[in-house]
């Protein structure tokens, strides 16, 4: 085990080639903010010094403790009715990880069934699936679920449903292609011959080949489904106050900005930002190690 | 090529009539669509009245086709807030967020194709990684947050610039930038990858061959070719930036279509948000249509494959 592994240095015009084990390059940065946010939003009952709903005018838009005037009972300040915007981040993050882990996953099963039914089943079922997929990509993602969060009103699991109802259709499409290439292959030639069902073939044999490929999409996906509900939130269709979310911290900070009130807007822009940039870098590198047909996605 | 286009438009129609089912089916599914369709805290009378005149009373069936054959006749509707029709609404605003939407497109293309071509040319170097980052950054930055950082800089700070509204030269300067610094990323990857392709083509080895400077080589052979996907891309993305720039235009309050959009839905205005809606979608629909088309004229190979 403790053998030391010589380095030899290739002629920097080849094309660097995997050498380390195939987990050996984990991008670890992104892993750990990934997984400090959802620690945070798992323990954000016993993290959050104070609560999230509810603050005292008296106290309203205090500085961070760096600045004068901040204290450090509200390390990162308070907001325009006084609540503590460090507790509301922290509570944020509880707000951005089950949306954005459940409408991603919500998106990833609903485009894989159909993925691969349209895929397997061709014909008549392919043609319906992929038109529908067709005609609603053909819309802007963020107008239709505007539209969408506009009929049913603002909740948190509505816009769960609506991200997921928006963003099935590129597994859809992504899984169907794969399928089209597996169901040419000997193993699930076998297993006609072998006398299983459609079904059988689609879920014992056809699914988990296509399974990576959705884990890939899946971790690209979730940066879009967090801007998009920070989106939906800032524009007052997404979490409803006084839930504490970071695109509705920043919509209520634009208030608070022309007067100087930084803090307001940017540490939840900066937490968004930190969170969609960490699963864009997991997904490029996932894409890369699990997945070939996806690198030039 | 008549085959083509004919299966093409099929298509088009196709997503637009499932488009206009969705929009309708949605709606009538998720409640009462008078609750939608009138003011908040209209009377009995009042909802009774749309039922009527909307048709609401009638099968479904009766009353896709009469929400058909309005759409058809250019009416969308009537705004309860502006009380003027949708569509002179909608095109009211439409001027402003073209131009919003090509200054942010020249600012795109001006920042993502030279960059691009730069990652490419020294593909695996320095500004490779760097223009790599900058797509990362570009994807993954909320248009909105950086608007508003845009804001505290330049206006709060700084001083320098209008923070909101429209007239001068310098109030589309930060909208278009927060706007196009999304699409710029992407036109850089793609200038990049395009260029990747044809910097290794037959054609540019033979240039090279025949001892031509590397910037003739970069500048004439290479760069031409490898702009098609990238000017194609951004005929789309035009498009597109017109109907995503909602959250933007909210920000600086540009007085566009994604700001009436926005009024639409915080004055609980459901006939203009679903007019522009429709209108988006029938936009985007078209541009693909026509890209498709364009070509399998320009390209054989398209029209003739299955």
């Amino acid at each position: 085990m403790s053998t030391s592994i010589e380095t030899i240095s290739l002629p920097s015009d080849l094309s660097p080639r995997p050498t380390a084990s195939r987990l050996g390059d984990t991008p670890l940065i992104p892993l750990i903010i990934l997984a400090t946010i959802a620690l945070v939003a798992i323990f954000a009952d016993v993290l959050a010094p104070h609560n999230p709903e509810v603050g005292s005018l008296t106290a309203r838009f205090r500085p961070p403790f760096w600045q004068a005037g901040g204290s450090m009972d509200h390390i990162f300040g308070t907001d325009q009715l006084g609540r503590d915007v460090l507790s509301r981040l922290i509570f944020g993050a509880r707000v951005s990880m089950v949306v954005g882990f459940t409408a991603v996953i919500f998106a990833g099963v609903v485009g894989t069934v159909l993925g691969i039914m349209a895929g397997y089943l061709g014909g008549w079922v392919d043609q319906v699936i992929m038109r529908v997929t067709d005609a609603w990509l053909a819309l802007p993602a963020l107008t239709f679920a505007i539209f969408l969060a506009a009929i049913v009103g603002p909740s948190m699991w509505n816009i769960v449903i609506i991200l997921g109802l928006v963003y099935w259709t590129r597994y859809a499409r992504v899984v169907r292609g794969e399928v089209l290439s597996l169901k040419e292959r000997e193993f699930v030639r076998l297993a006609i011959v072998a006398g299983c069902s459609k079904w059988t073939i689609m879920r014992r044999h056809i699914l988990p080949n296509v399974v990576n490929s959705a884990i890939v999409l899946a971790t690209l996906m979730l940066g879009v489904v967090i801007v998009t509900e920070a989106s939906l939130s800032f524009l007052g269709v997404g979490v409803p106050p006084p839930q504490p979310a970071w695109g509705l911290m920043l919509s209520d900070g634009k208030q608070g900005l022309m007067v100087g009130y930084w803090w307001l807007t940017v540490l939840p822009g900066c937490c968004i930002m930190l969170m969609v940039l960490s699963a864009n870098l997991l997904g490029d590198w996932l894409r890369v190690k699990l997945d070939p047909q996806l690198r030039q996605l | 090529m008549k085959q083509f286009v004919t299966r093409r438009l099929g298509y088009s129609l196709l997503s637009l009539l499932l488009l206009s089912l969705t929009i309708f089916f949605f709606v009538r599914v998720t409640g009462d669509p008078a609750a939608l369709l009138v003011e908040p805290g209209a009377s009995e009378e009042d909802i009774a009245a749309i039922h009527q005149r909307f048709g609401l009373d009638q099968p479904l069936w009766v009353q896709y086709g009469l929400f058909m054959l309005n759409l058809a006749r250019g009416d969308f509707g009537q705004s309860f807030y502006y009380q003027t029709p949708v569509l002179d609404l909608y095109f009211d605003r439409l001027p402003n967020s073209l131009l919003l939407a090509a200054v942010a497109m020249a600012f795109s293309l001006l920042v993502g194709i030279p960059s691009g071509i730069l990652a490419a040319v020294r593909v695996g170097r320095f500004w490779d990684s760097a223009g790599k980052m900058f797509a990362l950054l570009g994807l993954s930055l909320p248009s909105f947050f950086v608007g508003l950082v845009l804001i505290l800089v330049f206006s709060v700070f700084l001083g320098w610039l209008p923070s909101s509204g429209s007239g001068g030269v310098l109030h589309i300067l930060m909208p278009a930038f927060a706007l196009g610094w999304y699409f710029a990323a992407a036109h850089m990857r793609l200038t990049r990858s395009s260029m990747l392709e044809v910097l290794g083509s037959e054609y540019v080895k033979l240039a090279r061959l025949k001892g031509l400077p590397q910037s003739l080589v970069i500048g004439k052979h290479a760069f031409k070719n490898a702009l098609i996907p990238v000017v194609t891309l951004a005929g789309i993305n035009l498009v597109l930036m017109i109907n995503v720039a909602v959250v933007v235009e909210t920000v600086f309050a540009w007085p566009g279509v994604g700001r009436l959009l926005y009024e639409g839905i915080s004055f609980r205005d459901f006939p203009v948000v679903q007019g522009i809606v429709i209108m988006g979608g029938t936009m985007i629909v078209a541009v693909n249509l026509l890209v498709d088309v364009v070509y399998a004229v320009i390209d054989p190979r398209i029209r003739l494959e299955k």
